[in-house]
């Protein structure tokens, strides 16, 4: 798993059928990366919920928030119309989860992205990263932290 | 992540129960959402068997985005509090969760007694918003991932709380 000071590996995937989002778009902001095992398991719906709603908490620290999993982008559509999600899922489906495998964070047994966290700042360069146990919905506490931690450095 | 209640309770809190109690329950709710709906009467379960042992406080925590009357019946509910009927409203919105729309929440106000004008305009008011705001935020740095969550003095929970497990874990915590 990347860790700490390490450039993100830039990525450009599928946000909705027909559009792209590449890291490099979102230079100058910071980025929330969550990846998760899969769109419609409920401890994931969870996570993705509640990301939904620190979105605005994450605004104020200018971050956004993305959702990566290995997820078709059909599959990431009907996902965010079901639970109304204002935030990118992003589709890491082909290759399938070449993304998770460049962060580190790749299940090889289950075929999934684990559950990890990054947080970038304007730079794009890692400055925190966590891994969750799968079955855990890892909160929002930890990337608030962190996103304070940027605004201490920068001030 | 974190599992620890911040801030502790204080004067903001909607408090039941005596200051100083050696049980403290805190639960973070959503008034839409079914298993806090379920939790209710679990918790005045617990509140009854453990008397003047156990201090109660509800912080919100609506999931608006996932349930749409959610982020509203907080607002009633803070609301109802700046004319001293928190409580009651907070139990007539559990005891009705399915009467959130605004037609429902004017309803509970007026068989609350609430002076309705203040009401209404306590719902748009900046002081109920951040209220509500302040405790999600709470929320979010306890490590809430989910509702409904609950801290037994200052520490998350994690374990079961339907039929009767809340109130014999919080009788244990008393041996």
């Amino acid at each position: 798993m990347l860790e700490a000071n390490t450039p993100a590996p830039d990525f450009e995937l599928n946000s909705t059928p027909d559009q792209k989002l590449a890291l490099h778009d979102l230079q100058g902001q910071r980025v929330i990366l969550a990846f998760y095992p899969a769109d419609w398991s409920p401890v994931c719906g969870d996570q993705m919920a509640l990301y939904n709603e620190t979105s605005k908490l994450f605004s104020k620290h200018n971050a956004q928030v993305i959702g990566i999993s290995v997820d078709s982008k059909w599959s990431h559509l009907a996902f965010s119309k079901d639970r109304n999600l204002h935030f990118p899922l992003l589709a890491d489906f082909e290759p399938k989860g070449a993304v998770a495998q460049q962060y580190g964070v790749y299940d090889e047994q289950t075929g999934e992205a684990k559950r990890a966290l990054f947080v970038l700042d304007e730079k794009g360069i890692i400055q925190w990263s966590y891994l969750s146990p799968a079955g855990i919905n890892p909160g929002a506490d930890g990337i608030l932290e962190a996103l304070e931690e940027l605004d201490k450095a920068k001030a | 992540m974190s599992n620890q209640l911040k801030p502790a309770i204080d004067g903001h809190d909607h408090r039941q129960g005596p200051q100083g109690a050696p049980l403290e329950l805190v639960e973070y709710g959503d008034y839409q959402c079914s298993y806090c709906g379920e939790a209710y009467p679990e918790i005045k379960a617990a509140q009854q068997a453990l008397g003047d042992k156990l201090q109660f406080v509800f912080r919100n925590f609506p999931l608006a985005e996932a349930h749409p009357h959610a982020q509203q019946a907080a607002l009633a509910a803070e609301a109802a509090a700046q004319q001293g009927k928190f409580w009651e409203m907070h139990d007539a919105l559990y005891e009705h969760q399915d009467q959130l729309d605004s037609a429902g929440l004017q309803q509970h106000a007026q068989q609350l007694g609430l002076n309705l004008d203040q009401f209404q305009s306590d719902l748009k008011s900046s002081a109920v918003t951040e209220k509500v705001e302040a405790d999600f935020e709470s929320g979010v740095r306890s490590g809430v991932n989910g509702t409904p969550a609950f801290f037994v003095n200052g520490q998350l929970y994690q374990g079961n709380w339907q039929q009767g497990e809340l109130t014999r874990f919080l009788g244990g915590q008393l041996q």
